[in-house]
Order: C-alpha cells, then sequence, then structure tokens
C-alpha cells in the first residue's frame, strides 16, 4: 500500500462515503423521532430520486448547478483559495447571460447561445478576477472580497432587474430570453436541460486542466507550497489570478444554466444558496472533478427526494437538510482529526 | 548498575517495511545512552513504542525489571518517561510557563492558578539550570529556548527516562553545546536520558553508551568510551565510509559568476546584505562559511532571482542578471539547492517525477504543444534520475512526503544537477542528512566541480566547508568578512572569524604559518 500520487486516494472515497452513510444513519434518528419508519422514509426519498428515469432526470436536474459552483470552489482551493463568492459570481453570470438572451433577437441559436454562455462566464470571471488580483497583488484575504462581491452582485442585479431590465411582467424579473438562447429541454416535463452537457464538459475540461497541462501543474503548485513554486519559477500571483477567474467563469455557468435552461428568465435573487452548497459539495467531492459530480448528484437527489417525502411521509424536507449538514460535519471533523495526525506525526 | 528499561525483542511492521526487527535494547539507570542510524533506520519508532504511541507487533517492554504494557502517552508519562519530538507541540500564543503546565494545571477553585504556575516553572528551570523566561509568549523566543520548554514540560511531569529525538538537528552548534550542557547537568541529578542523533561527534560528545540501528535492526550497542568515529560510522552505513572526500586539487578557469557591491535589505529596511562581492569561476568551489542568519540565505536568494537586492550588480558571464525572476535565471544553466527543502526545494505533496520536472515543467520535452504535459517523458525522465541518484523507493510515482529526508534531498539533487548548471548555488545541502547521504552529494558536488561547473557552497558546518572548497569566504553580519585559499584555512581560524573576530587578528595569528 504505497501512497501514488493519484488524484484520488482510496481515503479520498473512503471518508465521504463514510460520512454519508452516518450522515443518513444520524437523520434516521430524527425520523423516528417524528414517528415515521426511517427505512419507509428512505424507501421514498430513493425511489422519487432514482426509482424512474424521470426521477433520475429531475435530480440530475437539480445536480446540475452544482456541479458548476461545485467545480468553482474545488478548482480554487486546488491553488489554494476559498472562493465563497461563487453565488455573487453566478448571479452577474447569469444577469448578463439574460441580457443577451432577452436584447439581441434575430441571431440563429448556433450563434446567440454561446454569445450568451460565453458572455455570462465572462462576467463571472471578471467578478472573480477583482478578489484574485487583491489577494494576488496586496494580499487582501479571498474570503473577504469573495464575501463583498456577493453583495455588489445582489444589489447590482436587483437593481438592473427592477431597473433598465425589468420586464413587462410585474414581478421582478426580466422578459423571457429569446428561443435562439435558450438551453434545449432534455427530458420534458423535467426541466432537465442542455446545461447538464456543458457540466460533464466542464467537469472534463477541469480535470484535464489540473492534471494533464502546465497550468494545472503550477496551480496545484502554488495550492501546496506557494514558496516551493515560486522557486521553480512559478509565479504565485499570476496563477492565484488565474485561478480565481476560471473558478468565477466556472461558477457563473450555475447562473446561466438556471437563466437559459430553468425559469428562461432572470428572476430577483432565483439562487437557493447554489453558491453556498456550491461549497459543501467541494468539500464532499474532495475537490476532486469526478468526487463532485458524485456530490452534486447526491445533493441533488436529496433535493428532489426531499420535497416527494415531505408530500408523502410525515417527515418534514427540513431533515434534507440536516442530513446535508451532517454530511458536511463528518467530513470537515475527518479534516481536522487528520491535520492533527498529521502535525503529531513524528518524523 | 540494573536497567531502568529494556526492550526486548521488539518488532513493528509498517506496509512495506519492518521498521523494527526483533530489537533488544536495554536502558541504564542515570545514563546518557544514545540511540544513532541513518534516516529511515527505525530511531523514531523504536521511541514511539517506548511512548506508546506505536504498538509493537511483538515483544516486551521491561521497567524496572517488571514487564509492563504502555498502551498510551499517558501510560509512559505515569511510568516516568518523557518525550521531546523532534518537531515541537507548543501552543505559540501561550507563555513558557502556560505550556509546561497545559494539561496539568495548578488549580485554585477551578481555576488556573497563573502565579503558583509561574513560581514551579522558574523553580524547575532553575534547578536543572535550563534559562528561559517563563513568562515569555514562546512565539517570542528561540528554538533552543523552545525545546527547553519541551524539556521542562517532561520534567515537570516527573519524566525520570528522558527520550530525545534527533534534538540537535534544529539547533545551531552554539545552542547544541548549550543543550549538553543542560544534558549532563540533568544526568547529574540522575535523569536518564535517551539521545537520538544520526551525528556520531555528538554522540562521541555526550553519550555514555551508543546503540547503532540499521535498517530496522541493532547493530550492536558500545561503550562510547571503547569505540571510534570510525566504527560507529562503518556500523551505521554497514561498510567503510570515506570520512573525507576525495578530491584532486582544482583547476579553475574563467569567472562565471560575479556579484559586486551587492547590498539586500528586509522590508523594514534592515541591512541583510551589506556590500557583497564575490567571484565564482569555473570549476571552483567557492564556500561561504559562517552561522546561520548572518546573511547568507539572503544573498544567495538574491542571486538566483527570489529576492530584489537594493543595489549591487550579479553577473553571469559578464551579462546581468539581478532583477530578473527566478525563472529567467534557471534558464541560464544556474541551478539551486535551496537551505529549506520542504519550503522551497520540493512540493511534497507532489510525486517523485513532478517534483523532479520543477522549474522544467514549462519546457520542452515536458510540455506539447505549449500547453499538455507529456506525461511519457515526465515518467522517463524521471525514471532515469531516480535510477541514477538511487533515490529509495524507486518509484517515481510515490509522494515526496513519504521519503526520508535523505531521499528527498536526493531528489532535490537530481533535478538540479542534471541540467548540467554552469552555475551551482548549494545552500545546506546536507542539512540533517545521515552519513551515506552526506557522501554521496558531496562526491555530486565535486563531481560538478570537475566537469567545469562554477559552484558556490554556503554551510554552517565547517566540516563541509573545509572539505569541498577551494576558496573560503566567511560572512558575519551581512558581509564577506574574508576570503581566503583552502589552504590556508582551518577550522579554528574560520570559527573565529564566524563569530565576529578581527580578521586582521586572525591574519596576524596566522603569520608564523609559512605564507602561501
Ligand atoms: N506511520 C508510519 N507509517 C508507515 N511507515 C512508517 C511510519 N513511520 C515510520 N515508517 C517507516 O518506518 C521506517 C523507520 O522510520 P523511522 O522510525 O521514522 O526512522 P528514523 O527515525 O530512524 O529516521 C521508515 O522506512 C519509515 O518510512
Ligand atoms: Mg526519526
Amino acid at each position: 500500500m504505497i501512497p501514488q500520487q493519484a488524484s484520488l486516494t482510496s481515503r479520498d472515497v473512503l471518508v465521504p462515503v463514510f460520512s454519508v452513510v452516518l450522515a443518513l444513519l444520524a437523520g434516521s434518528v430524527f425520523i423516528l423521532i417524528v414517528g415515521e419508519n426511517p427505512i419507509t422514509a428512505y424507501g421514498v426519498l430513493f425511489r422519487e430520486s432514482f426509482g424512474s428515469v424521470r426521477n433520475i432526470a429531475a435530480t440530475l436536474q437539480r445536480a446540475t448547478p452544482l456541479v458548476f459552483t461545485g467545480l468553482a470552489v474545488a478548482f480554487a482551493f486546488r491553488c489554494g483559495l476559498f472562493n465563497i463568492g461563487a453565488e455573487g459570481q453566478l448571479y452577474v453570470g447569469a444577469m448578463v447571460a439574460a441580457i443577451i438572451g432577452v436584447s439581441l433577437t434575430g441571431l440563429p441559436r448556433l450563434i446567440h447561445l454561446p454569445l450568451a454562455v460565453v458572455a455570462g462566464m465572462l462576467a463571472g470571471g471578471v467578478w472573480a478576477f477583482v478578489p484574485g488580483i487583491l489577494k494576488a497583488k496586496l494580499g487582501v484575504h479571498e474570503v473577504i472580497n469573495t464575501i463583498m462581491m456577493n453583495f455588489i452582485a445582489y444589489f447590482l442585479t436587483d437593481y438592473l432587474v427592477t431597473g433598465p431590465f425589468h420586464g413587462g411582467r410585474w414581478a421582478p424579473e426580466t422578459d423571457r430570453v429569446a428561443d435562439t438562447a435558450t438551453l434545449a429541454r432534455l427530458f420534458p416535463p423535467t426541466r432537465l436541460n442542455g446545461g447538464i452537457i456543458i457540466a460533464v464538459a466542464a467537469i472534463a475540461v477541469i480535470y484535464v486542466i489540473l492534471w494533464k497541462t502546465r497550468i494545472g501543474y503550477e496551480i496545484r503548485a502554488v495550492g501546496f507550497n506557494p514558496t516551493a513554486a515560486e522557486y521553480g519559477g512559478i509565479s504565485v500571483s499570476r496563477n492565484m489570478v488565474l485561478a480565481m477567474v476560471l473558478s468565477g467563469a466556472c461558477a457563473s455557468l450555475a447562473g446561466v444554466e438556471q437563466v437559459l435552461g430553468v425559469h428562461g428568465r432572470f428572476i430577483q435573487r432565483f439562487s437557493p444558496d447554489l453558491g453556498f452548497v456550491g461549497i459543501a459539495v467541494a468539500l464532499l467531492g474532495k475537490n476532486h472533478p469526478v468526487g463532485v459530480l458524485l456530490a452534486a448528484i447526491l445533493f441533488g437527489a436529496l433535493r428532489t427526494g426531499g420535497a416527494a417525502m415531505d408530500r408523502l411521509t410525515d417527515v418534514p424536507r427540513e431533515l434534507i437538510v440536516i442530513i446535508q449538514a451532517m454530511i458536511i460535519m463528518f467530513v470537515a471533523a475527518d479534516e481536522l482529526t487528520r491535520s492533527l495526525l498529521r502535525r503529531r506525526r513524528p518524523v | 548498575m540494573a536497567p531502568i528499561l529494556e526492550m526486548r525483542g521488539i518488532t513493528k511492521r509498517f506496509p512495506g517495511v519492518v521498521a523494527n526487527d526483533d530489537i533488544t535494547l536495554s536502558i541504564q539507570e542515570g545514563e546518557i545512552h544514545a540511540l544513532v542510524g541513518e534516516n529511515g533506520s527505525g530511531k523514531s519508532t523504536l521511541m514511539n513504542i517506548l511512548y506508546g504511541l506505536y504498538h509493537a507487533d511483538a515483544g516486551e517492554i521491561v521497567f524496572r525489571g517488571r514487564p509492563t504494557t504502555i498502551s498510551d502517552a499517558r501510560d509512559a508519562i505515569e511510568l516516568g518517561l518523557g518525550m521531546v519530538f523532534q518537531h515541537f507541540m507548543l501552543v505559540d500564543t501561550l507563555t513558557v510557563a502556560e505550556n509546561v503546565i497545559l494539561g496539568a494545571e495548578p488549580a485554585k477553585l477551578r481555576f488556573v492558578d497563573y502565579r503558583t504556575a509561574v513560581e514551579r516553572v522558574e523553580a524547575l528551570a532553575r534547578d536543572y539550570g535550563l534559562a528561559v523566561d517563563a513568562r515569555a509568549k514562546v512565539s517570542d523566543i528561540s528554538v533552543g529556548q523552545q525545546q527547553r520548554v519541551e524539556i521542562l514540560k517532561a520534567l515537570y511531569r516527573n519524566a525520570k527516562v528522558l527520550i530525545l529525538d534527533e534534538p540537535t538537528a534544529v539547533l545551531t552548534p552554539q545552542e547544541t553545546e548549550e543543550l549538553f550542557d543542560v544534558l549532563k547537568n540533568l544526568r547529574g541529578q540522575g535523569t536518564t536520558i535517551v539521545f537520538i542523533t544520526h551525528k556520531i561527534k555528538e554522540v562521541l560528545a555526550i553519550s555514555d553508551r551508543v546503540s547503532v540501528l540499521r535498517r530496522g535492526r541493532l547493530e550492536g550497542t558500545r561503550d562510547t568510551a571503547e569505540t571510534s568515529h570510525r566504527e560507529l560510522a562503518e556500523m551505521v552505513v554497514g561498510r567503510e565510509v570515506l570520512l573525507r572526500v576525495e578530491k584532486t586539487p582544482a583547476t579553475p578557469g574563467e569567472t562565471v559568476a560575479s556579484v559586486a557591491g551587492l547590498t539586500v535589505r528586509d522590508r523594514r529596511g534592515g541591512v541583510l546584505v551589506n556590500d557583497v562581492s564575490l567571484e565564482v569561476r569555473r570549476g571552483e568551489v567557492l564556500g561561504i562559511a559562517g552561522v546561520e542568519g548572518n546573511g547568507q540565505q539572503p544573498l544567495v536568494e538574491a542571486i538566483t532571482g527570489l529576492l530584489r537586492p537594493e543595489s549591487g550588480e550579479i553577473t553571469l558571464h559578464g551579462q546581468p542578471i539581478h532583477g530578473l525572476g527566478p525563472m529567467a535565471i534557471k534558464k541560464r544553466r544556474v541551478s539551486y539547492i535551496p537551505e529549506d527543502r520542504h519550503k522551497r526545494g520540493l512540493i511534497l505533496d507532489y510525486s517523485v517525477a513532478d517534483n523532479l520536472i520543477l522549474g522544467l515543467h514549462s519546457e520542452a520535452p515536458f510540455v506539447e504543444r505549449y500547453l499538455f504535459r507529456n506525461a511519457k517523458e515526465i515518467a522517463e525522465h524521471a525514471e532515469k534520475l531516480v535510477r541514477e541518484y538511487d533515490i529509495r523507493p524507486p518509484n517515481p510515482r510515490q509522494i515526496v512526503r513519504t521519503f526520508s529526508g535523505g531521499n528527498q534531498q536526493k531528489v532535490v539533487v537530481a533535478r538540479e544537477f542534471s541540467r548540467n548548471p554552469e552555475f551551482l548555488v548549494c545552500s545546506q545541502p546536507t542539512r540533517g542528512l545521515d552519513i551515506g547521504a552526506i557522501e554521496f552529494i558531496h562526491e555530486e558536488i565535486i563531481r560538478q566541480r570537475d566537469q567545469g561547473t562554477a559552484v558556490l557552497l554556503v554551510s554552517a558546518e565547517l566540516d563541509e566547508i573545509l572539505s569541498l572548497s577551494d576558496t573560503i569566504g566567511v560572512m558575519y553580519g551581512g558581509r564577506i568578512v574574508a576570503v581566503m585559499p583552502a589552504q590556508e584555512s582551518d577550522e579554528r581560524r574560520l570559527g573565529y572569524l564566524m563569530l565576529g573576530g578581527d580578521p586582521d587578528t586572525a591574519e596576524g595569528a596566522h603569520l608564523d604559518t609559512p605564507a602561501s
């Protein structure tokens, strides 16, 4: 059992799986308290999220934006950066995609859709560039600045969606984006859309960047040991900025997918904390693209199945939040124990 | 005298390695027992078993004649064992006294009685001659003093047997001397000491008896008075060793690197390097001796582009290179063995293969089409170097963190030396390494020299400077205070200059030796 430099170690797989099992066990205590049978409740949860092709499609749809935000957080983390700003990045990305989708007409889909997607990514990238450059050049901690940028994004999009880009209806939302800019529904009546294809592509791209390119080598080197990276002629500041920009672009795709594939328009404060759940997804997925995919599907399934469980049993949907929180706690506690172990191990 | 402690037939296996193989060791009460062996020979494992941190697969521990099980550190402390790890376990933000009492606080009405604590710690420090300010914050005191705090922690818990795992690895020569005084003092008061090291000099200086481990086995135990440096070195390495590097006189050629009037300041404007000038010629080793912290590191980092000098010139073949970044300087065939391999030289979580391309990672053949890593080339490069430099275990895919210090350093050396540098900068190249690895690296440095590389060697080890250098400079207080041909220097003279002695007086002291 020689530790290999694999992108995922057996421990990285065991710990999250174990955490999920523990969280479900702990969740069953709560189910018992509300007087239900855990097996029945979890049965419903599972059936409603994976029991039919349609349910699977619904789960994947919920997972799609989480793949983007999870990847974004994971990617920045590989460079040693904690991007808490995925939420803000996805809002500006969503807004720009909506603006392009609404205001341009008469373009062929082949141009309009990619334009809206890329413009959204650029916006998210720019949004993350600001905390990135502040960190790289002035050493200001990115956690502070990504949070600040979140607030700016909320209020900026609030203004845009109620002001210049307010649609024809009274609600705080834009008009519908042109058909040529929408991501096609893949499995009606679920809202699963072309965004899932972009998500799979994003997983592949992030994987390749991290492990198959010079850029990934440099970014991970900076994440592991910035002083050694510097010694190796790697520019720490340039790579930090690059990692943040790519992370922001990836996060913004979550917003783009919601606008072009789900709602068809920008709706004020539409995101159910997709950016923040992305942090949990990255954590559970051990900052690995494949792990992120699996974690996003799990969280997607909990959301889909949780709604059904709420409807069909006495278990309230808040149980899902409890389970999510437990998962994160168990995974995080492991990091804690492991870092303690590492410090204590005499050399 | 009866043994206070015996380990009988201790065996401990880790996946793929037998760290301790049927080791039987007995420690006499009141002695200083040295445990010596190369990195990875199983010293720490054996002591961790004694301290209850690892559990032996076979064997027993006998304390004062009675078989005992030590299942965790608490048991060990109860028996009267104390351990000082190589990496201290202190809370930086607490004071010395707070650290000492942590976990065993004197309490009044459940509140920590801080005044009593300080008094007790001060009394303890006084009794054992461990000068340290009980009220100082740990983050404000030197490494040597932090080590004393660790010793105090053990004594505070009534340790009768004190185990120190490579205590001198982090100390300067002066601090080592002071530590030895402390240990002798402790022995005088009846404490039994197990002292782990891989430096034979230290064994001879301090121990009463010595046990040698090699590859997990006990090679033997000797009375220190009845053994020799040569015998111990052979037991440690398992074969005859060259205690001196064999080399022919240098044939220096033209100047390769030159530094003129170099001044480096820290952020607050303090002078780190003060108007330093030096020249390194082809086929020559210029050694810079000096007590650490006298500007050697900023000098080296300025030369290699990691630090920006305030003024002065650095040229390579007459071309100025100051102000260029580390990458640009590397590309001019400058190789650099940094003094801190964990901080600078290696990315511990990368594989050997990936570490072997650090700095070359953006060049052909390791990158193709500008962006993509060429896994095949990277693997072949690694396999070749692992073979040539005998890096063990010979697995290029294994992460470097899991390697011994000597093999980690070999990774750095392999990477930097295999680039055929024209100018090689080595800073403390053998720090913390065992005899075998030191010998290897010394031979490689001389081989580089003989191939016509200009070598700048910075080291705090006088032996190293004296055995490798052709010309020797001494650095003190940010200046090069003297430069002399190696034949005109000796340990005494360098030691005098390193501690700030007046170069002219030192010259004077040498007037009686024939001038060259
Ligand atoms: N916790 C561990 N897990 C796996 N192998 C270990 C562990 N601790 C030590 N080893 C291995 O056991 C051997 C002896 O190591 P160690 O006792 O640390 O040597 P020393 O202290 O003499 O340098 C080495 O090969 C080392 O890699
Ligand atoms: Mg050790």
